[in-house]
């Protein structure tokens, strides 16, 4: 019944958004002309623009792009496999928990960024280094989502399991996996924008090859519009990432209530 | 062993312990059960001490009253929680953990029920990780849901049906199951008195059909005595059987005629009794020490 209600409000609300973004560009042009900050150091929207039109004609761009998509989809892939598994088994362990856990508590909060030199020393200028940086920050994100869902089992669906013969395997296949389901999808969205912010901070920083590095590349050749284009291209990259991830979810998750909410309510 | 049966076999019956038959009799003995729960705040001792058969295709009450241990029981009768003393035999042999023939209905059926599966799914779960063949299997969830009148949403996840008609859908899977022993955990508490009257029915029809041993808890004192053929009072926490008191009603029951018999309020009335007596702390005579 309130479809239609919706429907009235999508369109405004997505005009709005609209809006809101011409706003910025226009706000973004006038600022070098008005001349509140000089043109070579922020050029207008417009040029911008269109360096970045260029940049998608040309293979070294996507070549850049297909480098840093590929460090974050490994990393991010490795992560989410490494977490899901140990968060699985320590989670499952009162014991195992307990033992861990000052040790998490200690290793999460060091920022991924501090690890570079380590990195670089070990891997050198390449993808590896970004793999590093980026599994490091990735894993805690989904680790510590999975832990939380496997703290989440309700107690009664387990005791149904068992009293019907679900073995340990069964058990968790049926039971605590669909659980913490929606817990790994959260974790693997946060990892998964954290993933990219860290390709490009390795690239940029370590010099590994994909769009960071193009960033700077283009900052120390002085084609200032072009770095400009390329932040956006990473702008809109994280977009996307953040909107397939979405997808991903609510399909996954159709019978769960941070999804169904949206269908019932 | 079986000197110990004959001991309890000479108890009489009015006591901290229930009936008990011969050993090659009961499906299902309860041997001086005690529960103790150790917290934070110290033992909490739920059960002081139940015996107490039911023979291969029983239908028995328990009712008793609330945190009265009826759950902690059930735990410990399905294997899901070891007791601290005493023990739980099934066909003559220990129960240790959750045994095969067994199906449990929770009192929390909202939760027991699996939202990420649909209606059929969960019902069709325990059945395949038995590995029941694929066609037995359509059969028996497809039997199953018929028998509860839930044919018409096996593709509805538990969240959109009603109260009544989840726990509906767990007692189907308990059903599909084909369990030897069927033990229920105040299935009843959250549906409407209509829904409630036909669920009834609905237990004592698929208990006629299938043969099979029911223990069905529950604090409603007139469904304990229209359901079951024997009633067995707990007493309040620490817990000994009040009274094991047998339903001498016609074996054919309808919700109308049934509950209008002279015996029927006879009945309800000596249970009320009991439970008001345990209620105020009364003990049976063997059990005040
Ligand atoms: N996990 C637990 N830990 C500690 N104490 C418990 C636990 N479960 C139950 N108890 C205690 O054991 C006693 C019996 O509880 P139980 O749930 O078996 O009662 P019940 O007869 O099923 O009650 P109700 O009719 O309300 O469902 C209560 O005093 C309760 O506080
Ligand atoms: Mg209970």
């Amino acid at each position: 019944m309130d479809k239609t209600k919706k429907a009235r409000r999508r369109p405004t609300k997505q005009l709005l958004g609209i809006a809101g973004i011409i706003g910025f560009l226009l706000t973004w042009e006038a600022i070098p002309w008005v001349g509140i900050v000089d043109a070579r150091f922020l050029p207008p929207a417009s040029e911008v623009t269109l360096a970045l039109v260029r940049d998608f004609g040309l293979a070294a761009f996507w070549l850049a792009v297909g480098e840093t998509m590929l460090a974050w989809f490994i990393g991010l892939a490795l992560a989410v496999l490494a977490a899901t598994l140990l968060g699985f088994i320590i989670g499952s362990s009162a014991f195992l928990r307990g033992f861990t856990n000052s040790t998490v508590e200690f290793l999460r909060p060091i920022p991924s960024v501090a690890l570079i030199p380590l990195a670089v020393l070990l891997f050198g200028v390449k993808m590896e280094s970004s793999l590093m940086l980026i599994m490091y920050a990735s894993f805690w994100q989904v680790f510590i989502q999975v832990l939380y869902g496997v703290a989440d089992v309700d107690n009664v669906a387990m005791n149904t399991a068992k009293s019907y013969g679900l073995g340990q395997f069964a058990r968790i296949r049926h039971v605590v996996f669909p659980t913490t389901l929606p817990y790994l999808m959260t974790g693997v969205r946060l990892a998964a924008s954290v993933a990219l912010i860290l390709a490009i901070t390795a690239e940029l920083v370590i010099g590994s090859p994909g769009l960071g590095r193009e960033i700077a590349l283009a900052q120390s050749g002085g084609a200032i519009s072009g770095m400009y284009a390329l932040v956006l291209a990473t702008g809109l990259i994280g977009v996307l990432v953040n909107l397939a991830m979405r997808f991903v979810e609510r399909k996954t998750l159709s019978w769960h209530s941070s999804v169904r909410a949206e269908v019932i309510v | 062993m079986p000197s110990e049966t004959t001991d309890k076999n000479t108890l009489p019956t009015r006591t901290t312990t229930g009936r008990t038959v011969q050993n090659d009799e009961a499906m299902l003995s309860v041997r001086g059960l005690k529960k103790v729960y150790q917290t934070d705040g110290g033992p909490i001792e739920a059960v002081r001490n139940l015996t107490f058969d039911l023979r291969a295709g029983e239908l028995a009450c328990l009712v008793g009253p609330s945190g009265s241990g009826k759950t902690t029981l059930l735990k410990c009768i399905s294997g899901l929680m070891a007791p601290t003393e005493g023990q739980v035999l099934l066909d003559g042999v220990e129960v240790s953990g959750p045994p095969k023939k067994m199906a449990v209905v929770f009192q929390e059926y909202g939760r027991s029920l699996f939202p990420w599966m649909r209606v059929r799914e969960n019902v069709e779960l325990p059945l395949k990780n038995q590995r029941v063949p694929k066609d037995e299997r359509d059969r028996l969830v497809n039997e199953a849901l018929e028998a509860v009148g839930l044919s018409h949403v096996p593709k509805s996840y538990p969240w959109q049906l009603s109260g009544g008609m989840q726990q509906r859908v767990a007692i189907a899977r308990a059903v599909a199951y084909q369990p030897e022993v069927l033990l229920m955990d105040e299935p009843f508490a959250a549906v409407d008195a209509q829904t409630r009257a036909d669920l009834e029915d609905l237990i004592r029809t698929v208990w006629k059909k299938l043969g099979i041993t029911v223990l069905f808890v529950t604090h409603d004192i007139d469904e304990s005595v229209y359901l079951g053929e024997r009633v067995i009072i707990l007493s309040s926490s620490p817990t000994v059987i009040q009274e094991d008191l047998v339903i001498d009603l016609p074996a054919e029951r309808d919700q109308l005629n049934t509950r209008s018999l002279p015996r029927f309020t006879e009945l309800r009335h000596h249970v009320y009794e009991q439970i008001q007596l345990a209620k105020a702390g009364h003990r049976p005579a063997a059990a005040a020490k």
